[in-house]
């Protein structure tokens, strides 16, 4: 992350300074005040200039845009980015035709598209800075949610009934919470998961 | 497809200007060989290889639009 010092006779004038020598607005940037300058007597008989550092924000939003178009555009795929910078997460949609290219397998290509701009996102932050991303199109990840809670409840009735465990596909834990979550309160069954990431997946048994 | 693992990989590293992507041509398949600072080595491959299959991934759904078979090395 970019940070500099910059000086000047009060806080104001100094954030002023620093402003210009970054050549950008004040809402880009975190302003930690060093020092509080003094007037001093008359004016003139220590005074003291006022410091601040200022430190520029991580700007998440133009750095995913930025990534998503280049590859993109190498891919050959035309599409609008829409970025939207929440509180706890940075969510970028794509808009466009043929997006099921994008989508791949089970959404394994978007996943990995996702895992990737997560990368260049994260780049500079620490672990405790962490920004979660999402990206989605066509609402794909909403249809899969609905998808994956339809198969849970036809699974869980399929284990009710012949009274059989049923182990489910890998998936990632993304989409294995959602069957644990869409089957927390069923009577019945009871879920959880096993084996090795990448290969985990979701059991679903008859509750003892 | 050079150009795209080009963007990925510069997007990645901390040295971009170490990245060195070689394009070999063969008759059904393309081969690519990516090459980074061998400090950046981690960045490109991940815990597990998960940033190389992502990368894989990506590359493979591009040259599935352009009915090519890409093989991605990274040496």
């Amino acid at each position: 992350m970019k940070s500099i010092e910059a000086l000047g006779k009060t806080v104001e004038d100094a954030v002023e300074e620093g402003l210009k020598k970054l050549g950008v607005t004040r809402d880009k940037v975190e302003v930690e005040v060093l020092e509080q300058g003094s007037k001093g007597i008359f004016g003139i008989i220590g005074a003291r200039p006022s410091k601040v550092r200022l430190t520029v924000k991580n700007d998440y939003a133009s750095i995913a845009k930025k990534f998503m178009s280049d590859v993109l555009e190498k891919m050959g795929i035309q599409c609008n980015i829409e970025v939207e910078d929440s509180e706890d997460a940075l969510k970028v949609n794509l808009v466009g035709p043929k997006m099921g290219i994008l989508i791949g397998y089970r959404g394994e290509t978007l996943d990995a598209l996702q895992y990737l701009l997560s990368l260049v996102v994260n780049r500079e932050n620490k672990e405790n800075e962490y920004k979660r991303v999402i990206l989605d199109t066509e609402n794909y990840r909403k249809k899969r949610e609905e998808t994956l809670i339809r198969l849970a409840n036809r699974l869980a009735y399929n284990v009710e009934r012949y009274n059989k465990s049923i182990r489910l596909e890998p998936m990632n834990p993304y989409e294995r919470r959602i069957i644990h979550a869409a089957l927390q309160n069923n009577p019945k069954v009871v879920t959880r998961s096993e084996g090795e990431e990448p290969f985990r997946r979701v059991v679903i048994e008859l509750k003892k | 497809m050079r150009d795209l693992i080009e963007v990925i990989a510069k997007a990645l590293v901390d040295n971009p200007d170490a990245v060195q992507v070689k394009e070999i041509a063969g008759e059904q398949s393309i081969i690519i060989e990516l090459k980074v600072a061998p400090e950046d080595m981690g960045k490109v491959i991940g815990k597990q290889g998960r940033i190389a299959k992502a990368i894989r991934t990506v590359v493979k759904a591009a040259a599935t639009k352009q009915n090519k078979r890409v093989v991605v090395e990274i040496i």
